[in-house]
């Protein structure tokens, strides 16, 4: 890891008001040349969903551009202040809707740590297992849709067969293909089903030689190396200064992964690599991100070694205060159905005071700042959303490269929308 | 009747305008490529191997809202998104359909605060809405496939002086755009 101070680089980023200024006086220079002033989206087949950029246009070329966000707002910080803290699990799902687990993952991580509660192990290693499964799951999208928005139509076909099988993996696991809502504080919502552990190594199994195809269809592509090789280059230096995380960052050649270097959830005890590139290139990233593939499955099956040794274990806290008594308990221990109503009609009530987690999600550094006034409900909750921070790179990256390359660069920059705006 | 007996070793079939024009109408609806949330994965898985939408006529999704005759709406609808998503229906030429994908875009789902148009009915008529957070691919199947009986259904006459009922609500202010 690079600790050193940098110089940071002056990077000025514009607003969408600064380009539209310039529509408005648009008078040509000496040689008689005009910038045109170009408005893509938010409804547009390659900014992956409401994004949209203002961009100041000299011929092909990107003079400036600015990103407009908002479109998809939705208020969910605020909605989770109206909410107590186990009901407003169900909304950090919906933010970066690719990636579920991992919202609730560092949801629930912020409000233990607040806490200080701890998690039994076995329910570590589930989410552990989870999060790997949810992060393959996040780039099979990704790859889907940026070989699409390159007109490679098979790739999208063959990501997203894949993932179905995860998602009947998820399904199975709790009842949603999606919008899973399965972490809870302390531990997960309920124990997993039998065949769930066989069904997750028959899909390890099945997915580690797919993860080849995809490369035959890409990586030697003579196609795919022209619109990605050299293009959109970001450094180390400008990446850390723009705050960039996870594969952006990664594939800049900065060492930098939350599960290795601030490991949660018993990160620490597993085995396997952290992919970096060199080049910090579109290129780079499409591999970083293809290699992480592997390492989680690696991960995966790691986590259900360990799962297999732990089994009867709990998979939630005993600390009743905060998990409810299980059905059994409580039609005979009157204290158990006290913390029952309590927890249901009431919830809990951490300490006052703040807590700050992050997590590695598919994107990059996804944390969660809780703040509790020791009521039920928090008083404020603020999500750094790795989409975003990653996007407000864009004008950075994309000045004075072309048009074209500009849609590459939005879909190797991988930005969910849903979590920009949140 | 009479004619078909007359005719019916060469293959010709009677049918009404109407008839013949509906079939048409459902067999190769073009939806807008137009994503808005999560629902947008699911419509996307929907599109993909497993689902294949394609089967059921809706081969090609246009990026344009001028060669779109289906609007999937699919996802939450923000306030600052409203004003778009009602210019690119405008933008769209009859006859044209809406669904209401998930049930953000029905009735504002799980986000009843300031920022999320409480159902995208507020802003476009919709045809079907499909409930589930977000819907299954099947779930928009059905969707779609109640679209096409909705669509059998249609009369020549459900006209108000030429112009389809729903422009003639619009024109009368029973649709307003919002703000």
């Amino acid at each position: 890891m690079v600790m050193h101070a940098h110089a940071y680089p002056d990077i000025e980023i514009p607003t969408p008001s600064q380009i539209a200024a310039v529509a408005l006086n648009n008078e040509p220079d000496e040689n008689g040349e005009q910038s045109m002033v170009l408005s893509m989206g938010p409804q547009h087949p390659s900014t992956h969903g409401v994004l949209r950029l203002a961009v100041e246009l000299n011929g092909e070329n990107v003079v400036q551009l600015a990103p407009d966000v908002g479109f998809l707002h939705t208020g969910i910080e605020k909605t989770i202040e109206t909410k107590t803290y186990t009901k407003s699990i169900v909304l950090t799902d919906r933010m970066d809707y690719l990636a579920p687990m991992s919202n609730n993952m560092v949801y629930v991580a912020a409000i233990e740590k607040l806490m200080q509660q701890d998690v039994p192990e076995r329910a570590q290693t589930l989410r552990v297992l989870l999060l790997e499964l949810t992060r393959i799951n996040s780039h099979l999208v990704w790859l889907g849709t940026h070989a699409l928005d390159l007109a490679a139509m098979s790739v999208f076909f063959y990501a997203m067969r894949e993932r179905e099988y995860i998602l009947d993996i998820f399904e199975m696991l709790t009842g949603a293909r999606m919008m899973t809502s399965y972490f809870r504080v302390g531990g997960l919502a309920w124990d997993i089903p039998a065949d769930f552990i066989p069904t997750v190594e028959d899909f390890l199994t099945h997915f580690l030689p797919k993860v080849d195809e995809y490369e035959d269809l890409l990586t030697n592509n003579l196609l795919w190396k022209q619109r990605t090789k050299g293009v959109g280059v970001v450094n180390a230096a400008d990446a850390i200064a723009l705050g960039l995380s996870g594969a952006n960052l990664r594939a800049s050649g900065v060492d930098w992964d939350l599960r290795k270097t601030m490991p949660y959830s018993g990160y620490e005890t597993y085995q396997f690599d952290v992919p970096v590139g060199q080049a910090g290139d579109i290129y780079d990233r499409y591999r970083c991100r293809v290699q992480e593939m592997r390492e989680s499955v690696k991960i995966a099956r790691q986590a259900i070694e360990r799962v297999k040794q732990m089994h009867g274990q709990p998979y939630v806290t005993e600390n009743r205060k905060v998990a409810p008594p299980p059905k059994s308990e409580i039609t005979y221990s009157m204290e158990s159905l006290i913390h029952h109503f309590k927890l249901w009609t009431e919830g809990f009530r951490p300490p006052r005071g703040s807590a700050y987690a992050a997590i590695e999600s598919p994107r990059g550094e996804i944390g969660c700042y809780v703040v509790s006034d020791g009521t039920p409900k928090p008083w404020r909750v603020h999500f750094r959303a790795p989409s975003f921070i990653n996007l407000q790179a864009l004008p950075h990256i994309a000045k004075g490269k072309l048009m074209a390359d500009l849609v590459a660069l939005i879909a190797s920059i991988d930005p969910v929308l849903g979590e920009v705006d949140r | 009747m009479g004619l078909e007996e007359k005719a019916g070793d060469l293959g010709i079939v009677t049918t009404t305008l109407e008839g013949v024009v509906n079939w048409g109408r459902t067999k190769a609806m073009w939806p807008m490529l137009f994503g808005l949330a999560c629902c947008a994965i699911e419509m996307m898985a929907g599109q993909a191997s497993n689902y294949d939408m394609s089967r059921f006529g809706l081969e090609l999704m246009r990026a344009s809202p001028r060669q779109a005759d289906l609007m999937i709406v699919a996802g939450r609808v923000s306030r600052k998104m409203a004003p778009v998503l009602r210019r690119l229906y405008d933008q769209m030429p009859e006859p044209k359909w809406v669904v209401a994908m998930g049930d953000c875009a029905s009735c504002g789902g799980v986000y009843n605060n300031y920022a999320i148009v409480q159902g995208v009915d507020e802003i476009v008529p919709v045809d079907v809405y499909v409930a589930g957070c977000p819907p299954r691919p099947e779930a928009l199947i059905d969707g779609i496939l109640q679209l096409h009986e909705k669509i059998k259904r249609d009369k020549i006459t459900d006209h108000a002086d030429g112009k389809p009922i729903r422009i003639e609500q619009a024109e009368r202010g029973a649709l307003k755009p919002l703000g």
